[in-house]
C-alpha cells in the first residue's frame, strides 16, 4: 500500500541523527531556519539542506510567512490514517455482512 | 482543518434489529483476527450496551486493551462509538473519533452504514506528537509501523 512506502521514505529519512533532531524540535512547534539553526552543530544551509529532505518525505512542511519561511511537522500522516481506517473499515464491514448472513436467520420470509 | 468522514455501507440479510445484536454483541466473533490494537490476537471484544460502556478487547490470558466507549445506544437504530485510538495505533482517551452505525430496514434485510468521522482530531493529536516523541524514538517508530500495518509486525515466534 501507498503508505508503506511513504512510511518507508520517513524513516529513512529520520535515520540521520541530525535530520531526528530538527524533525523532534519542529514536532515541539512550528519554527524559522535560523532558530532551528540556532543551537546546533551544523551550519544553517546544513539545516535547509535536512528540512528538504524531511519535506520531500513528507515529513515536514513549510510556509512563508512575511519574508521568512516557517517548518512544521506535515499532518499528511493524517492522510495515510485516514487511508488506513477506510480499508480497515471496508474489511471489517465486509466480514461483519459474511459472519451475519451466516447465522441462522431470524427473520420471517418477506 | 476539516478531513472528510469515512462513510462505508453494507448489506445484510438479517433485518435491524438482528443486524445490532449480531455487530454489537458478537463483535469478537466477525471481527478480523489481527486487524485489533493488542499485542496478542483478540478471543473477545465487548460493547457494553448502554451510553457510557467500555469497549475493549480481550486476549487469551485476559489482558484487557481499550479501544473507546459507547456515546449513543440507540437500538435497533443506532449507535455511536467513541474511538478513542490515536494515530500511533494506541488507546488514548484524549483523541476520541466518531464511529455512528446506523441499521436501516432494506427488504426482509438491513442496510448498515458507518460512518467515522470527527478526523481532523488526529490532527491534533498530530500536534501532540511532540508528547509521542517524548516517549522516545519507538513511539515513534510505532506510529508508523501502525500505519504500515502488518509490514514491520515481528511474529508471535510459535
Amino acid at each position: 500500500m501507498a503508505y508503506q512506502s511513504a512510511a518507508a521514505e520517513a524513516l529513512s529519512a529520520l535515520a540521520d541523527p541530525t535530520r531526528r533532531a530538527i524533525f523532534e524540535r519542529l514536532a515541539a512547534g512550528p519554527s524559522a531556519v535560523g532558530r532551528l539553526a540556532a543551537g546546533m552543530p551544523v551550519t544553517r544551509p546544513a539545516v535547509s539542506q535536512h528540512l528538504r529532505v524531511l519535506k520531500a518525505a513528507g515529513l515536514v512542511a513549510e510556509t512563508a510567512q512575511g519574508a521568512r519561511r516557517v517548518y512544521r511537522v506535515d499532518p499528511r500522516g493524517i492522510g495515510a490514517m485516514r487511508d488506513w481506517l477506510d480499508d480497515h473499515w471496508a474489511t471489517a464491514l465486509d466480514a461483519f455482512a459474511t459472519f451475519a448472513d451466516q447465522q441462522v436467520p431470524e427473520t420471517d420470509a418477506p | 482543518m476539516t478531513i472528510a468522514p469515512i462513510v462505508r455501507t453494507v448489506r445484510v440479510k438479517a433485518p435491524p434489529a438482528r443486524a445490532f445484536d449480531i455487530f454489537a454483541s458478537q463483535m469478537g466473533r466477525w471481527w478480523p483476527t489481527g486487524k485489533t490494537i493488542a499485542s496478542k490476537p483478540h478471543v473477545e471484544i465487548v460493547l457494553e450496551p448502554r451510553p457510557g460502556g467500555a469497549w475493549f478487547e480481550r486476549d487469551a490470558d485476559g489482558e484487557e486493551t481499550h479501544w473507546g466507549k459507547v456515546i449513543a445506544w440507540d437500538p435497533p437504530r443506532r449507535m455511536l462509538l467513541g474511538w478513542q485510538i490515536n494515530s500511533g495505533w494506541r488507546h488514548d482517551a484524549t483523541v476520541q473519533t466518531e464511529v455512528e452505525l446506523t441499521f436501516a430496514p432494506d427488504g426482509a434485510g438491513a442496510l448498515v452504514t458507518l460512518e467515522h468521522r470527527d478526523l481532523e482530531r488526529f490532527g491534533a493529536d498530530a500536534d501532540k506528537m511532540a508528547g509521542l516523541l517524548g516517549n522516545g524514538w519507538p513511539g515513534f517508530l510505532h506510529a508508523y509501523a501502525g500505519l504500515a500495518g502488518a509490514h514491520v509486525q515481528q511474529g508471535e515466534g510459535s
